[in-house]
């Protein structure tokens, strides 16, 4: 029973990365940027919601709807004033430039806020739990995973059904003819951020309601993210979410095996399934 | 001549070091059928690029009904209501053939042009019009991208080799329905390297050789020597 107790936990906590990954796997679909600074940003949505909460004297779930505008706004003028100056035909320059922002961030957050753990405190919640059978779940987890199902099949409709989802699309497919159908791609690129950031301000959020942080954590965060959507497959939504969630079982499971296992045994199952099959496990098929 | 829609005076173009055109001018008047003829390498798709903005130039070197557009972004010139069916058509794959359709539309300029009398000039695109576009044969995706440079209700359409690759009968088919998308007022931009087909659609022909104009006429009065002098430059 301990190990179903495993693979059920690994699930949930999969789900939190499917949040870290998906807003990764927006902007490389919409532009094709490498965000180093994603990791970061999820961080600093966690300390925004921290002094949010602490301003305001409200819980993290009412913070969480002044979060989401906040870092979405912030995503736009980030694109707009930043990042589009450095987009071109080479992917360098704004990898770069991204790597300077994650550095920055980290100084600042360590500045402001010193390197102690921070915790967003969502009160009685948070050791809530209810049994399934003989499995003991937390209400939080649960909550969690059902807010990654939800963002993604958010996105999977904004990018299928909507207006703004077609030009995504577009100009993902070809940016200079996207433009001929007087779409700005700065804008367009601006709002893929925006949406980016939206994403990234739940997860941080939750981030910051499950585990204590601080100002260094973003690196891995970004890894999880990263493997999570290299083992979906690009460009696929729901395929990033099973990348989430296989890669919290493996991490629960060689945490089982051995504590000191669990964030390298995700890495081990990220890099097997690298290799068998380089596309991810769902990759979207077009030409 | 009446009064241009389109007015191109000493245009400059470039890619990096590389010079495509040289001191281009040609006037397109209101409501007409021009044609571009050149050969391979001649200029014209830059020229089609020059004007819709994709390659930014002089300001002042492209004026769309007295304004300077040459500099413009290629987003603001198509919101003037300038659209180009481009070489190779370019349809958007991930878009299904009605997605690209609505993209088109997407500015909401006014004119006669929706989904349904789109499906009218080409009743295949409605039975298809679920699937993604790059799944058509070509002459089917030459008709979503005319379509799709249609449904932003244009002033100005251009259309870069749209007979490229295409068999004989679906050239035919896609110029027959020609005459029924100009007329209502639209200026029409035709570049072909089947010069007959050029001449017959066109009032008036510009020939480009080496990034410069060698011949511009009424199409019914050019020779067919000073065309082949034109073209080659012999
Ligand atoms: N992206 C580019 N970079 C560098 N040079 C280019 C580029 N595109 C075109 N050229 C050059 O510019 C010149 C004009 O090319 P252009 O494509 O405008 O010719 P064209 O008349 O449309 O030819 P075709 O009939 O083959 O389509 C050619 O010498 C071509 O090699
Ligand atoms: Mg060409």
């Amino acid at each position: 029973m301990d190990w179903v107790n495993a693979v059920v936990q690994g699930t949930l906590l999969g789900g939190l990365y499917a949040m870290f990954a998906a807003g990764l796997s927006l902007i490389f679909g919409v532009m094709r940027l490498v965000n180093i600074a994603h990791g970061d940003l999820i961080v600093l949505s966690a300390y925004v919601a921290l002094s949010g909460a602490m301003l305001l004297g409200v819980s993290p779930f009412v913070v969480l709807i002044l979060a989401v505008p906040v870092m979405a706004a912030f995503g736009y003028l980030l694109q707009r004033l930043v990042l589009n100056r450095t987009m071109g035909d080479d992917i360098l320059p704004p990898l770069l430039v991204t790597f300077g922002l994650s550095v920055i961030i980290q100084n600042a957050l360590l500045a402001a806020y010193s390197a102690d753990p921070q915790k967003l405190q969502a009160g009685a919640i948070e050791t809530a739990a209810f049994a399934i059978g003989p499995i003991t779940v937390g209400v939080m987890p649960v909550i969690v995973f059902a807010t990654a199902v939800a963002v993604i099949a958010g996105l999977q409709w904004v990018f299928y059904h909507t207006a703004l989802g077609r030009a995504f699309r577009a100009t993902s497919d070809r940016q200079d003819i996207a433009q001929l159908m007087g779409l700005n791609r700065a804008h367009v690129f601006g709002l893929a951020m925006a949406l980016s950031m939206a994403v990234t301000a739940v997860a941080g959020v939750f981030l910051g309601m499950r585990t204590s942080f601080d100002p260094a954590i973003g690196g891995s965060r970004l890894i999880f993210g990263f493997e999570a959507v290299i083992i979906g497959g690009l460009g696929n939504l729901w395929g990033t979410l099973a990348g989430g969630v296989i890669l919290g079982v493996a991490q629960t499971l060689g945490a089982k095996l051995h504590p000191g296992f669990q964030v390298l045994s995700g890495h081990v199952v990220f890099l097997f399934i690298l290799a068998v099959r380089p596309r991810g496990l769902f990759p979207r098929i077009d030409g | 001549m009446p009064e241009p829609i389109l007015s191109i005076e000493g245009l400059d173009a470039h890619y990096g070091d590389f010079q495509a055109l040289y001191g281009l001018s040609m006037q397109v008047a209101r409501g007409e059928v021009a044609a571009v003829i050149g050969a391979n390498g001649a200029g014209k798709t830059t020229l089609m690029r020059s004007v819709s903005g994709l390659i930014r130039n002089q300001p002042q070197a492209i004026r769309f009904r007295g304004q300077p557009i040459g500099g413009l972004r290629a987003d603001q010139v198509a919101a003037l209501g300038i659209a180009l069916v481009p070489e190779g058509r370019l349809l958007f794959p991930s878009l299904s053939v009605e997605e690209n359709l609505i993209i088109g539309g997407q500015m909401g300029r006014p004119g006669p042009w929706n989904l349904p009398r789109l499906y009218d000039l080409f009743p295949i695109l409605r039975e298809r019009r679920h699937v993604p576009a790059t799944a058509l044969s070509g002459g089917q995706q030459q008709m979503v991208a005319i379509g799709r440079a249609l449904m932003s209700n244009p002033d100005l359409l251009m259309m870069d080799e749209i007979s490229l690759g295409l068999a004989p009968v679906v050239i035919k088919s896609i110029y027959e329905a020609l005459p029924g998308i100009v007329g209502e007022g639209l200026t029409a931009i035709v570049v072909e390297q089947d010069i007959a087909k050029a001449l017959s659609v066109s009032s008036r022909v510009t020939c480009l050789q080496e990034g410069r104009v060698s011949l511009s006429g009424a199409s019914a009065q050019v020779t067919r020597d000073a065309i082949s002098r034109a073209y080659f430059g012999v």
